[in-house]
C-alpha cells in the first residue's frame, strides 16, 4: 500500500497556500526518494478552515493529521514522518480539530476532504456510480417511491419533499423534460453548496442522472453562480470523465436510457435562485420570477416539465439508493429525515461546514463542532440563520431542535444553511438595515411590494442607525413587513421582511436605544459612536492604538489611549480590535 | 479607442443558432476585453437579430457585466454576513476613502476597480478580499493598506 498524502484544496486551502504546500511536497518527495512509496491526493475542504490541513495515511502509524501547514513545514513532516517515522508531534491537528468533528454525522460530506475531486477513479473507489448502477436494474417508480419513503425534503431552504417532487415531474406528460440543479448559492453567509461542489462534485452528477431516470428526463443543466470559478472548474472535469466512463451521454452503462448535463454559469444575480427566475436566467433572459402555478414541475424550462433540486439534495441521493430508505428516516426527526449541512461563521471559534442529524439544537451545533465563542470576555448576543430569508434568535431561543418547522415557529427559516454566530459587538438594528440593503439591492424590480416596499423600510432603518429614528417608524416596519409578505410575487419579496421583524421580534430594546438614547450598545453605528475610551472597561493593552491606521490615538504603556478626534476617520479599526468593549 | 470587432465576431459564430445563449455569449465577449464594449452590442444585434434594449436589458440585469472598461486590478470586498459582523463594511469603506472611489468605479490612472460581492462563500476566513481571483482571508485595514501598496510597488516594478 502506498503512502498516502493528502491536501486540502478548496478555495479556503488554496487561499492559505495549499498550492505552494503540494508543490513543496512534490519537490521533497522527489529529492528523497521517496515518489514511488507516496501518493498525494490533492482534496476539498474538510469544512475546518485551518488554513492548510494535511494528512499522511501509513500503513504504520495510520492517519495522522496536520494543521496550520505552510510550505516550510513541508521538509520537516518528510524527513521525521515519512522517513524516520515519528509523526511531528507540534504540529499535529489540535483539541478543537477533534471537537469540531466530534457529533458530526457526515453523509453529504463523507467524501469531502477525502478523495480528489478531479478524479473519477478515486470517486468510484469510494462506492462512487453503485447507486446509478443499481437504480439502472429498478423500474423508475420503484426509485421515487424510496426517494419519498426516505422523507428527503428540499435542502435549498423551503423543504418541500423531494420524493412528491420527482413524482409530479414523473407524471407531467411531455416529450421532453429537463433536470436543473441549482447551484446558485447565493445566500449571504452560507458556502456547503461551493464546498460540496468543489470537494465532491461526482456525487452531485451522478443525483441528477438518478433523477432524470426516475423522471424521464434526457437533459440536465447545473446552474452555478459566476462566483465559485473552482466549483465551475471542478464540475467541468467531472463532467467529462463522467463521460469518458459512459455515466453521462447516450445508452449509460449499455441501458435504454441517455442523459446529459450542461452546465450555465450565472452572472450575477441573487434572484435567480428563485426556480422560476432560474430557469428564465437559463433560458438567457432577465432572471425575473413569474407567477406560480404552474410550477415548473408540470411548465418549466423551454414550457416544459422540469425538476429542481439544489446540491444538497442531489447529494443526499445516492446514500439513500444504496443504503436504503429505512437508514435514511432513521436519522432525524419524525418530520424532518436525513442529517443538514451548515455553514458555521461569524464569531464563533471553529468556523466551517458541520453537518449533524436533524432534531439537534442550536446551542449544541455552536458550543458542539463550534467550539464555543472566538472571544470569551465578549458574549453570544444571538444567531442568524437562513439568510437574507431567514432571522435572527436570541440566545434564548438556541435550544430549539434544528427541523424544519421548529425553526419556521420562531419567525426564521431553515434555508439553506447559513448560520452566522452573532456576539454583543454585533447590533441587531444594523443587521437588519444590512439584509434590507442586500435584498433591496438584489429586488428584481418586477412587483411593487417588493421594489418599493423594501426600499421604504430600508429608508427607515438607515435613519435609526444614524440616530434619526422616531418611536413609529417600529409600528410602520411591522405594519409594512406584514404587507410585503402578503403581497410580494416570489419568495426573495415574500421573506426579505423576515430579518426586521425577527430582530424587531426579539431585540426591540435595542431599536428603542437607538431610537430613544441616540446610542448603539454594540458600538457599531458610526453615527452614534463618539469614539472615546470608557476608563472603568480599558485594560491599557493598547491593541486599539496598534490598530489606528492613521495613528489617531496616543497610548503609553500602563497609560489609557487617547482619541485625537480631529484626526480619526472613524474606521472603527480601534473599535474592531478592542476585546473589552471599551470605546464608545 | 477603437474595438477590434474580430474576436466579436470569432464568438458570435459560435454561438449562432443555438438556444439560450445570450449570456454565455456576452460572458465570453466580456473575458476578452474585460467589458462588454458598444460596438459589439451593436454588431451582436445586427447578426443575431437581437434589439439592442433586450442586450442592455440583460447587461444591466447581471451585476457581473461591465459596460466601461475596468482597471488593471479589480478589488472585491466581500460584504457577505459573515463579513459584515467581522467588519467587511468598514474594510470597503476604507478603500473607497482611500482610492478615492466608489464602489463600481475604476481609479483615474486605471490601476483599481473597486466592487463589493454579496458573498463570496468562504465565510470561515471572514471578512475576505478578493484581488484578480487571489482570495485573501482574514482582513483588517492594515492587511488591506499593505496589499494595495504590493499591487501598487508590483506595477511600478514592471
Amino acid at each position: 500500500m502506498k503512502i498516502k498524502i493528502l491536501i486540502c484544496m478548496g478555495t479556503s486551502g488554496i487561499s492559505a497556500g495549499a498550492e505552494e504546500v503540494a508543490k513543496i511536497f512534490e519537490s521533497e518527495l522527489k529529492l528523497k526518494k521517496l515518489m514511488d512509496k507516496c501518493r498525494i491526493i490533492k482534496v476539498g475542504d474538510r469544512g475546518l478552515f485551518r488554513d492548510t490541513l494535511v494528512d499522511i495515511i501509513t500503513p504504520e502509524l495510520g492517519r495522522v493529521t496536520y494543521e496550520y501547514i505552510k510550505s516550510e513545514d513541508v521538509p520537516k513532516i518528510v524527513d521525521e514522518h515519512l522517513l524516520k517515522g515519528k509523526p511531528v508531534e507540534e504540529l499535529r491537528a489540535g483539541k478543537d480539530y477533534e471537537q469540531f468533528f466530534s457529533g458530526q454525522i457526515r453523509i453529504v460530506l463523507s467524501n469531502c476532504g477525502e478523495i480528489d475531486p478531479e478524479d473519477i477513479d478515486d470517486y468510484i473507489t469510494h462506492g462512487g456510480y453503485n447507486a446509478l448502477q443499481s437504480v439502472l436494474s429498478m423500474v423508475p417508480e420503484k426509485v421515487i417511491d424510496e426517494i419519498e419513503k426516505s422523507g428527503l425534503r428540499g435542502r435549498g431552504g423551503a423543504g418541500f419533499s423531494t420524493g412528491l417532487k420527482w413524482k409530479f415531474c414523473k407524471n407531467a406528460k411531455s416529450n421532453m423534460k429537463y433536470v436543473v440543479c441549482n447551484a446558485d448559492e447565493g445566500d449571504p453567509g452560507a458556502f456547503m453548496d461551493r464546498s460540496v461542489l468543489e470537494g465532491d462534485p461526482q456525487s452531485v452528477i451522478e443525483g441528477m442522472i438518478i433523477a432524470g431516470y426516475a423522471i424521464g428526463a434526457t437533459e440536465g443543466f447545473i446552474y452555478c453562480r459566476a462566483e465559485y470559478p473552482l466549483a465551475i472548474k471542478r464540475l467541468e472535469i467531472s463532467i467529462s470523465q463522467a463521460r469518458e466512463k459512459r455515466f453521462l451521454g447516450d445508452n449509460i452503462l449499455g441501458s435504454e436510457f441517455s442523459f446529459d448535463i450542461t452546465i450555465k454559469r450565472g452572472a450575477g444575480a441573487f434572484v435567480c435562485g428563485e426556480e422560476t427566475a432560474l430557469l428564465a436566467s437559463i433560458e438567457g433572459r432577465r432572471g425575473m420570477p413569474r407567477a406560480r402555478p404552474p410550477f415548473p414541475a408540470q411548465e418549466g424550462l423551454w414550457g416544459k416539465p422540469t425538476l429542481i433540486n439544489n446540491v444538497e439534495t442531489f447529494a443526499n441521493i445516492r446514500h439513500i439508493i444504496i443504503k436504503g430508505a429505512e437508514w435514511f428516516s432513521s436519522i432525524g426527526t419524525d418530520e424532518s429525515k436525513g442529517t443538514k449541512v451548515f455553514a458555521l461563521a461569524g464569531k464563533v471559534k471553529n468556523t466551517g461546514l458541520v453537518e449533524v442529524p436533524m432534531g439537534t439544537t442550536i446551542r449544541e451545533l455552536i458550543f458542539g463542532p463550534g467550539g464555543g465563542m472566538v472571544k470569551k470576555k465578549i458574549g453570544l448576543k444571538g444567531v442568524q440563520i437562513g439568510g437574507p430569508s431567514g432571522g435572527c434568535l436570541p440566545e434564548t431561543l438556541l435550544d430549539i431542535p434544528i427541523d424544519y418547522e421548529s425553526i419556521s415557529k420562531t419567525g426564521a427559516i431553515m434555508g439553506s444553511g447559513g448560520m452566522v454566530v452573532m456576539d454583543e459587538k454585533t447590533c441587531m438594528v444594523d443587521i437588519a438595515r444590512y439584509f434590507l440593503s442586500f435584498t433591496v439591492e438584489e429586488s428584481c424590480g418586477k412587483c411593487i411590494p417588493c421594489r418599493v416596499g423594501l426600499k421604504r423600510m430600508l429608508e427607515v432603518l438607515e435613519k435609526i442607525t444614524e440616530g434619526k429614528g422616531k418611536e413609529d417608524h417600529i409600528s410602520f416596519l411591522k405594519e409594512m413587513s406584514t404587507t410585503i409578505k402578503h403581497t410580494a410575487l416570489c419568495g426573495l419579496g415574500n421573506t426579505a421582511p423576515n430579518p426586521v421583524l425577527t430582530t424587531l421580534k426579539y431585540f426591540q430594546d435595542e431599536y428603542l436605544t437607538h431610537i430613544r438614547d441616540l446610542n448603539c450598545p454594540a458600538h457599531v453605528c458610526v453615527e452614534l459612536i463618539e469614539f472615546e475610551v470608557i476608563e472603568e472597561k480599558c485594560v491599557k493593552c493598547g491593541k486599539c492604538y496598534e490598530a489606528c491606521p492613521v495613528d489617531a490615538i496616543s497610548w503609553k504603556k500602563k497609560e489609557y489611549p487617547k482619541i485625537d478626534k480631529e484626526k480619526c476617520i472613524k474606521c472603527k479599526s480601534c473599535i474592531n480590535a478592542c476585546d473589552f468593549m471599551a470605546i464608545k | 479607442m477603437k474595438v477590434n470587432l474580430s474576436d466579436t465576431r470569432k464568438i458570435i459564430q459560435q454561438y449562432r443558432n443555438k438556444k439560450g445563449t445570450l449570456i454565455p455569449l456576452l460572458q465570453e465577449i466580456q473575458a476578452i476585453y474585460g467589458y462588454v464594449p458598444k460596438e459589439s452590442i451593436e454588431l451582436i444585434s445586427k447578426e443575431l437579430l437581437i434589439y439592442p434594449v433586450k442586450i442592455y436589458g440583460i447587461l444591466t440585469f447581471y451585476t457581473q457585466f461591465y459596460l466601461t472598461p475596468r482597471g488593471k486590478h479589480t478589488i472585491i470586498v466581500c460584504q457577505g454576513t459573515a463579513c459584515h459582523v467581522m467588519g467587511g463594511k468598514d474594510i470597503l469603506d476604507y478603500l473607497s476613502n482611500k482610492l478615492g472611489i466608489s464602489e463600481g468605479e475604476t481609479t483615474k490612472e486605471g490601476m483599481f476597480s473597486l466592487e463589493r460581492a454579496a458573498c463570496l462563500g468562504c465565510c470561515g476566513m471572514a471578512p475576505v478580499v478578493v484581488i484578480d481571483n487571489n482570495f485573501y482571508g482574514m482582513c483588517d485595514i492594515q492587511k488591506v493598506d499593505a496589499l494595495v501598496k504590493e499591487y501598487r510597488s508590483k506595477e511600478a516594478n514592471r
